[in-house]
């Protein structure tokens, strides 16, 4: 949620109970050899180990289908020269690298990685501050701070495409609410085209997903927060650690395994933003807001050339893993000190 | 007194039973920053009701309100909002009854596998959209599956599904396992425990679950972008968006279809704010 990929935010958090990877705690109803151990446990008929995996079987097949095909699928068409007349002849040869060097040697690959690259540091840089900044003001006690650090969520639930959508209008370069508001207060005397120059989208286009990323931050931010006791904020303070000193030396500490969370989720939610981008730009003017994710739907879906597309796309699921690697790690590590 | 209690911006928590004067001042803050923070969503409502023809120069109120933009909305998008509700139920009970048994068993069996499978869940969400949509196109053509609800509800239910598996696993790991042991004891098989006795004490994690399956689903884009060619299948999003390409002197159309499309949304946060915290937090972050 970005959307959909925001939206999907907060996902890999639930794995993060404290009891990951370790075996559950009973031992006693251990299945590894049912037939070792007859009369160990009440006899079911035939319902045992069979009945057991039932229950997950469904959710493996659909997983099958719909995450391992499709990877697989994805791997295979990046070798193949898989364009629109393959829905009609049935024909996609191999081509072996092809795809790859004809994609990637397209100085639109080029833009589109350093796209990619300036959207993603420049959105989590922004929503990470703005939200720790957000959720240590929320985090004092003062009437209505709880209702109003809910409504802080308000745009994380939105559909990505509304948010574009309205965003739009904002920026409109003629009427505009942004240009109008920067015009009556003197800073700008021509209004400007935010999203159609290619000299200010991709800045408008990473401040509306800093604005889109905020209440993620937030929530797991202030989260984080809660978790730190308030007795040390008080033993802090006989000391004489008070205001930056506590949070220098109180705060950040104990606040790190959440950060670390909290930007590599951003990141790896940020590289596959799609929605806003086509809501916004559709990755132009002249590719100034082309990203990897984009350009790899506009060869596939505009250009019917799914070949380069998936080769493209497969260079995107390799940043992915790269950055699921870390922050798995970085998880880990977490539950284990948490 | 004053002097030791003076305003800090610090993170150090102000106490409890604070002077009400300076909790007010940081009310007063507090209200400014979300309205910043809302203005967006603020500006989505003053230009859905502003009369058409002067939506060009929007009031920063809405002084004479005009549901002109609805009703041309409605006309317009009505069908595809119909789409979307019955995507995206669809998509939030797939997904529950998926996730549901799966968590359980991730959470309650041991059997062989499991790390690896939870392993896979959490991998499997972090792949890009577009890669599913590439791969789920070229499958679905001789399918007869594109411009299908059917396919769509599978196609959204990629989000839901992962994202009920772990959060539902989270909440069935503390899950008082004699409860149910007491009930095999009495004969009860291991579906008639999960049915009857599980699935009822684990409402909260259900209804969380049901949230976020659903308003991934209402929310999509990118399924109903790729998997979509007609305007007879076509959830709202879809919808919205072709609606800017053709539409974008109507403003207050636009903004009135924006409004309409985020209606789950403000609803749900409202009707279900804990679940909605729990689900953002999903599981905590310990």
């Amino acid at each position: 949620m970005t959307s959909t990929s925001t939206a999907s935010s907060a996902d890999g958090l639930a794995s993060v109970g404290p009891r990951d990877g370790r075996p559950a705690p009973r031992a006693g109803t251990a299945d590894g050899a049912p037939a070792a151990r007859p009369g160990r446990r009440r006899r079911r008929g035939g319902e045992g180990l069979l009945v057991r995996y039932a229950f997950i079987a469904p959710a493996v097949l659909y997983l099958l289908l719909f995450y391992g095909y499709p990877i697989v699928k994805n791997v295979v068409m990046s070798f193949q020269a898989y364009d629109f007349s393959t829905f009609f002849n049935g024909s996609a040869p191999f081509v072996g690298l092809d795809n790859y060097a004809t994609a990637l040697s397209n100085p639109i690959f080029l833009k589109a990685l350093a796209n990619t690259g300036l959207f993603t540091v420049g959105s989590i840089i922004g929503q990470f501050v703005i939200g720790l900044g957000l959720s240590l003001y929320f985090r004092k006690h003062f009437p209505l701070s709880g209702v109003l650090r809910s409504l802080l969520l308000l745009p994380w639930l939105l559909p990505m495409i509304v948010s574009a959508a309205v965003w739009r209008w904002i920026l409109e370069q003629d009427s505009g609410v942004l240009n109008r508001f920067l015009e009556s207060i003197g800073l700008i005397s021509e209004p400007i085209g935010w999203l159609t120059s290619s000299d200010t989208a991709l800045v408008a286009v990473i401040m509306v997903n800093i604005w889109l990323g905020i209440p993620f931050n937030v929530a797991l931010l202030y989260s984080g927060l809660q978790a730190i006791p308030e007795e040390l904020y008080e033993a802090g303070q006989l000391d004489g650690a008070t205001g930056w000193k506590a949070f220098r030396h109180i705060t950040l500490p104990l606040l790190r395994p959440v950060v670390s969370v909290v930007l590599l989720l951003g990141v790896i939610y940020t590289i596959k933003v799609l929605d806003l981008i086509i809501g916004l730009t559709g990755g132009g003017p002249a590719n100034a807001t082309q990203t990897l994710a984009t350009r790899s739907y506009e060869l596939s879906f505009l250009e019917f050339d799914f070949g380069q597309g998936a080769a493209l796309s497969n260079v995107l699921i390799l940043i992915a893993l790269l950055f699921s690697v870390v922050y798995l790690r970085a998880n880990a590590r977490a539950a284990k000190n948490g | 007194m004053t002097a030791s209690t003076a305003p800090r911006t610090s993170p150090a928590p102000a106490r409890r039973g604070a002077r009400a004067p300076r909790g007010l001042v940081h009310t007063g803050i507090g209200i400014v920053l979300v309205a910043i923070m809302l203005f967006p969503v603020y500006w989505m409502v003053n230009a859905s009701l502003a009369p058409q023809g002067n939506s060009l120069n929007t009031g920063l109120l809405p002084l004479h309100p005009d549901v002109g933009g609805y009703a041309r909305a409605f006309a317009d998008q009505g069908q595809n909002l119909l789409t979307s509700l019955v995507v995206a139920v669809g998509a939030a009970i797939l997904s529950l009854v998926i996730a549901a048994p799966c968590a359980y068993a991730l959470a309650q069996f041991r059997i062989r596998g499991t790390a690896v499978l939870v392993f896979l869940v959490l991998i499997s969400q972090m792949i890009p959209g577009i890669v599913i949509a590439n791969a789920l196109y070229t499958a679905y053509t001789p399918l007869g599956l594109i411009n299908s609800v059917p396919g769509l509800i599978l196609a959204d239910a990629t989000q839901g599904i992962p994202f009920s598996i772990l959060i539902m696993r989270a909440y069935l790991e503390t899950f008082p396992t004699s409860i149910v042991e007491a009930a095999r004891v009495d004969g009860c098989g291991h579906l008639r425990a999960f049915v009857s006795i599980v699935l009822p004490v684990s409402r909260n994690s259900l209804i969380t679950a049901g949230i976020f399956s659903f308003l991934f689903a209402w929310s999509d884009f990118l399924m109903a972008l790729t998997l979509t060619t007609g305007e007879t299948i076509r959830p709202v999003t879809l919808g919205l968006y072709t609606y800017i390409g053709t539409n974008d002197t109507d403003w207050s159309a636009v903004m009135a279809t924006a409004v309409m499309s985020s209606v789950p949304a403000v609803v749900l946060m409202i009707a279900a704010q804990k679940y909605i915290a729990a689900g953002a937090t999903g599981g905590a972050v310990k």
